[in-house]
């Protein structure tokens, strides 16, 4: 083979720049965001308070978002994510409410998840059918479930344990909610890029035939996926249920948007291949702080609705620019 | 690894009687070949020959109906790809079997990636040093061993392709059309390194369709026509035309 290298990349330089560019976007935007919310809010956004709320009030959203990295690095969808929250979060209640165990509650929800998460994986991979059909079919189904299991009630959650782990608990100082968005963070990150499964994730969803010829379990991978993004969602209906000391079957509603947008603006590709944790937990702190700077702003909830459609539109434009014709 | 030194007379890879039917229909009738060490063996025929057939019968892909499999002196029975990969059959595909967002030595290591350490996590390190000593042994000129796969030429990526089978491969490389996909001096490139192998020892059954390709590498041809062994000769014995003509089925 000749040396000549640099002729047969010719456009390498450029292609280095850009792809640095998309992957920076999420901090570029992170300090554009945070910068103008300090001057156009200046009495409470710089607050220590307020900052903290920001962290805390992305926890769920988070914690979902490292399930929707694997999902997309695979180069999936989950769109039953949000309704998962919901039925995970009533679960818990209701359970919480028939038994008083705080562990068994929390089991139980996680179970819904992992159940949905193997309905969507095994639908995915064994009946071979689009992600995006399925988990659009079971976002339906799983919400008339939430519906249908209290009959639209709300059910209060008054556990103290199960408040203090899953809502206003205080560890070393630090609140839960932080704690379990490192932990969510860790995990994922250790998965992704410290593991052969996460190698196995991207490689899926890089060249999913590549990866069956080199020997990788395709089909076990993309179920594993499935389990772990609803997991993640049951997860966060946890969450809520603590924070909220309650359930109720609109939680979640509103959160695919959003965890969609904080992944595939932290650098995660909606094509597969390409996934980042780290950025994701940015996009996560990302989208928290422009909610609350549009509260701060004094917007009502349909304006809120419409800035932040705005805002993401202009952000996953921006992140995905570089990387479609890469 | 390829350690296979030229003392080792008997071949890497023997066919004996091997038959495919489907149905009723006979793909591949009786098919015998061996393959030695240091040797490239070219299979051509034309399209629904049954080239394809017989390659998936040797990379595990199908079982054959008949016949026997030797590889390195004990024959085998393949229940399926991975376990053809486990017992060192290595394949080469025209379209690059490879994932380009992940650098070169991941691409190397894809489905055997090392790890360390109690936690189980990637050697990243190791990975990349053995990856570049491969390269660097091959001669295969690319940046670096953590350069990102798509950040390569068509030619350099069949390069990282060709050294992973041969990395693993303990007796075949067999290589499906490796340069159907690539450009002229690409293919040289890539024709060079196959050369290469041949001359470190390997052992390689290489698909083309290319009848230059076959008369430039391969030592040995066989024809396929139908499902029948037409030929299995030296290619010094033999004319472009006459192999053409045994393609064919027409006198030349």
């Amino acid at each position: 083979m000749s040396p000549t290298i640099a002729a047969e990349n010719p456009g390498m330089l450029a292609r280095v720049k850009r792809v640095n560019w998309s992957n920076y976007v999420v901090y570029i935007g992170f300090v554009v965001v945070f910068l103008f919310f300090a001057i156009t809010q200046t009495q409470y956004f710089l607050t220590g308070t307020n900052l903290f709320n920001i962290v805390i009030q992305a926890a769920p959203i988070t914690v979902m978002a490292i399930g929707v990295v694997f999902v997309l690095s695979t180069g999936e969808i989950d769109l039953s994510i949000g309704s998962v929250v919901a039925l995970s979060a009533l679960t818990a209640a209701v359970v919480l409410q028939t038994t008083d165990l705080w562990w068994l509650a929390a089991l139980a929800g996680l179970a819904s998840g992992a159940v949905i998460g193997l309905v969507n994986g095994v639908f995915v991979t064994w009946v071979r059918l689009p992600s995006f059909l399925v988990t659009l079919a079971t976002m339906g189904l799983v919400a008339g479930l939430a519906r249908q299991l209290t009959e639209l009630q709300s059910v209060p959650v008054t556990d103290k344990v199960f408040v203090f782990l899953f809502g206003g608990g205080n560890l070393l100082g630090v609140p839960i909610m932080i704690w379990w968005t490192a932990v969510a963070v860790l995990v994922g990150w250790h998965l992704l890029r410290q593991r052969r499964y996460g190698a196995h994730v991207l490689a899926v969803g890089d060249n999913a035939s590549a990866a069956r010829v080199s020997g990788i379990r395709v089909n076990r991978v993309r179920l594993m996926v499935f389990v772990g993004s609803a997991m993640t969602a049951a997860l966060a209906g946890l969450l809520y249920a603590g924070r909220l000391q309650g359930a109720r079957y609109t939680l979640g509603e509103s959160d695919l948007m959003t965890v969609i947008a904080a992944v595939i603006v932290g650098g995660t590709s909606m094509f597969g291949g390409k996934g980042a944790v780290i950025g994701a937990l940015i996009g996560s702190l990302l989208m928290s702080m422009i909610n609350n700077g549009l509260i701060l702003a004094g917007l009502n909830v349909s304006q809120q609705m419409i800035v932040r459609g705005i805002i993401i539109l202009v952000a996953v434009s921006f992140s995905l620019r570089g990387k479609k014709s890469s | 690894m390829t350690t296979l030194g030229t003392a080792t007379v008997a071949p890497v890879l023997k066919l004996v009687g091997i038959h495919k039917k489907f149905g009723g229909v006979v793909a591949v009738n009786r098919f015998d070949l061996e393959v030695r060490p240091g040797e490239i063996v070219a299979l051509v025929g034309d399209n629904g020959a049954g080239k394809s057939t017989l390659v998936k019968i040797i990379s595990g892909l199908y079982q054959p109906s008949d016949g026997e499999i030797w590889l390195n002196g004990e024959q085998v029975n393949f229940r399926d790809a991975s376990d053809a990969r486990k017992q060192g059959v290595e394949v080469v595909y025209q379209d690059l079997a490879l994932v380009p967002d992940q650098p070169v030595y991941m691409n190397m290591f894809l489905g055997r990636e090392l790890t360390k350490g109690p936690l189980k996590t990637l050697d990243r390190k190791r990975m990349a040093k053995h990856t570049q000593e491969l390269v660097d042994t091959l001669e295969v000129r690319i940046p670096s061993a953590k350069a990102t796969l798509s950040d390569l030429s068509g030619g350099q990526r069949q390069g990282v392709a060709i050294c992973r089978a041969t990395h693993w491969a303990s007796g075949l490389v067999l290589m499906d059309e490796p340069t159907a996909a690539l450009g002229v001096a690409e293919t040289a490139k890539v024709e060079a390194l196959i050369a290469k192998l041949r001359d470190r020892g390997a052992a390689v059954l290489l698909v083309s369709h290319n009848m230059d390709q076959v008369f430039r590498l391969a030592d040995r041809v066989a024809v396929l026509r139908r499902g029948q062994q037409v030929a299995v000769k030296p290619l010094a014995d033999t004319t472009h035309n006459e192999l053409v003509a045994m393609i064919t089925g027409l006198a030349s």
